[in-house]
């Protein structure tokens, strides 16, 4: 490993912390939301990449493979929902989102 | 060296097109950021040694997640201008939740250490003289098959739910039936009927 495990950790707090900011920051707009949640896990998949390549340890590495798949189906059905609220009610502002109480 | 040199060219890059998908105005840039970030990410995969998952996130993320986003950002005719209208007031606690997480994962990472025996402890330890995707490959179809299966499931719910979600029939559209069409008979549709002169049809 050429550059260290706290710098990976480091980059991967920051990142982890702008999705957070940014779901705070954009209350109102699911489509950011949902980018945020993918930034936030892309830093999940950093320190597990980085933990895997610190121990030389595969099974990171398998688990990041997991993490990638769980975001995809979650970005999916995350639009797939977006696409028909937008249908039904010709908006997509979280805050009026309040029918979907199964 | 040069390592070091590109970790840091990654990183910068990956973090300040972080901090602009959650801040520019535009959500269609937005998605455009978010794929350089998923670039810059793959970029440090790949310094790190993880070079199968580099090319599965530029695969997986940049062609098919981030596609499907910049299709929907593009379909859906929205006021994105109205959405951004409460950002100011969320912007001093979402400053302070993220200060205070920041410090937190800092203080944690900085009073962290390997324990001794994790060396021991590993699940997979990396074969020598073998690529990373050969290594993995060897791991995820052995010992490890039913994450593997796992994935596979949590894909195929996707999909499903994907799909039931957004099928919809609209009622108000006559469709073809060639069922019915087919299974229609003579002597259910036509009759004849025997018309005295000078008289009319009754329906």
């Amino acid at each position: 490993m050429a550059v260290g495990l706290e710098h990976y950790l480091a980059v991967a707090a920051i990142l982890f912390t702008i999705g957070v900011f940014g779901i705070f920051l954009n209350r109102k707009n699911v489509i950011v939301i949902l980018m945020s949640i993918e930034l936030m896990l892309l830093a999940v998949n950093i320190n597990l990449v980085a933990f895997s390549a610190r121990l030389g340890d595969l099974m990171g590495q398998v688990l990041a493979l997991l993490v990638l798949t769980v975001a995809a189906a979650e970005a999916a059905i995350g639009l797939a929902i977006l696409v028909i609220y937008y249908r039904n009610r010709g908006t997509i502002a979280v805050d009026e989102i309040n029918k979907l109480k199964g | 060296m040069i390592a070091t040199v590109f970790f840091y060219m990654f990183a910068v890059f990956l973090l300040g097109s972080a901090l602009l998908v959650i801040t520019v105005r535009n959500p269609v840039h937005a998605v455009l950021f978010l794929i350089l970030a998923f670039f810059n990410a793959a970029g440090l995969f790949l310094i790190a040694g993880a070079e199968f998952l580099a090319m599965n996130l530029i695969i997986v993320y940049v062609g098919a997640v981030m596609v499907l986003f910049l299709f929907i950002v593009m379909t859906l005719d929205v006021d994105f201008a109205e959405l951004r209208a409460g950002m100011a007031e969320y912007l001093p606690v979402g400053l302070f939740v993220g200060l205070v997480l920041v410090v937190e994962l800092i203080m944690v990472f900085s009073a962290w250490a390997l324990a001794p025996e994790a060396m021991k402890l590993r699940m997979a330890p990396m074969p020598k003289d073998v690529t990373n995707t050969e290594a993995l490959g060897r791991v995820i179809y052995t010992d490890y098959v039913l994450y593997f299966q796992l994935a596979g499931v949590i894909l195929l719910v996707a999909m499903i739910g994907a799909i039931v979600l957004s099928l919809h029939h609209r009622k108000d559209v006559r469709r073809q039936n060639i069922a019915d069409q087919v299974s229609r008979r003579r002597n259910e549709q036509v009759a004849l009927v025997d018309v005295e002169p000078g008289q009319g049809l009754e329906s």
